[in-house]
């Protein structure tokens, strides 16, 4: 397939993204408005962040008036899961891929551009789908961003809830498919749902920020299961 | 008041550095059977626990929210691909909030 077509498919598979993106960074737009931040700022901070929870928390931070420290050991604690998806993502890409791609395509890493790279047919994940993927999902996040920040009611309410389970749709339908023909897939998705709905109702362990109780039961699950079942040599991607 | 740009600037610096340093720093395939499989799951359990039970409070009501989380398992279960199942997903949302 061409790099052209490539971009394209990528694109077309980024569309829900662009929706879910336009509904969070709506209310982002407007929280950052309420912050006190301009239209331009909150625009700026998301086409140089492209991230939801991070830029959440950096408002108060900004609100607060706390310290250029402060503001790094957030980000890095909120967006630390990005990291362990990145070593995931390392592992898709053609080892003879020219160097400047990982450093394009490291900024559009968000958990949706990740989940959609990662459910790629092949093994190689090209580079050219990563792009597509990222010009779909970009708009959608700084529009909603200025939309928000310009005018709160600019979406009606029924929409805004709608779009809202768009991003989700998208990781069901990357997570459900291959459990069908794998046990092991299907246990971890289980068990995964499971623990994850564990730390939110459970006292303590819901003191715990989404991000990192992604990277607490994604050390755990994916560990154990790397241990008692490891891949075969050929078996991951030829599904 | 500190300067909102410098702080822009730190929070942008950082997020990018943690997605980029693994991408630029582990260029082969890990040969190792457990890391290799490792990251092989990592995807399955980050979006299963990012999906559940956060899609409940996606909403404005809960109801929305589950039927459309039970409609989108069944729909991608019988190979709906991915816009089908996200469109479906907001379908049902709009729909069921329409009479609640």
């Amino acid at each position: 397939m061409s790099n052209f077509n490539l971009f394209k498919k990528g694109f077309k598979n980024g569309i829900p993204i662009f929706l879910g993106y336009l509904a969070v960074s709506f209310t982002f737009g407007i929280a950052a408005k309420e912050g006190g931040l301009t239209t331009w700022q909150a625009v700026l901070i998301s086409a140089t962040n492209l991230t939801s929870a991070g830029q959440f928390a950096a408002l108060t931070v900004i609100a607060s008036a706390s310290s250029y420290i402060e503001m790094a050991l957030t980000q890095l604690v909120i967006n630390l899961r990005y990291c362990l998806m990145s070593s995931s993502l390392s592992q898709r890409f053609d080892t003879k891929m020219k160097p400047y791609h990982r450093f394009l395509i490291a900024y559009g890493v968000t958990d949706e551009i990740f989940g959609v790279s990662s459910a790629y047919e092949k093994e190689n994940v090209p580079p050219a789908y990563c792009y597509g993927l990222i010009a779909a999902a970009f708009p959608g996040w700084v529009l909603g961003t200025a939309l928000g920040a310009v005018s709160g009611d600019i979406l009606p309410a029924s929409i805004l809830s709608a779009l809202g389970v768009a991003l989700y749709g998208m990781f069901i339908a990357i997570i459900v498919p291959p459990t069908k023909k794998d046990k092991v897939l299907l246990g971890i998705v289980v068990i995964s749902m499971l623990l994850s709905l564990g730390f939110a109702v459970t006292p303590i362990l819901k003191e715990i920020s989404s991000g990192f109780r992604v990277i607490i039961l994604t050390l755990i699950i994916a560990g154990a299961a790397a241990y008692f079942f490891p891949i075969k040599e050929e078996e991951a991607h030829d599904e | 008041m500190n300067n909102i740009y410098l702080y822009m600037f730190i929070m942008a610096a950082v997020t990018y550095l943690i997605r980029m340093l693994p991408l630029a720093l582990i260029k082969k395939k890990i040969t190792n059977r457990f890391f290799k499989s490792f990251l092989y799951y990592v995807p399955f359990v980050t979006l299963a626990v990012m999906t559940f039970p956060a899609i409940l409070s996606a909403t404005d009501s809960v109801w929305s929210a589950a039927a459309a989380f039970l409609v989108a398992m069944v729909v991608a279960y019988a190979g709906g691909g991915l816009p089908t199942v996200a469109t479906i997903a907001c379908a049902v949302v709009f729909i069921v909030e329409l009479f609640i």
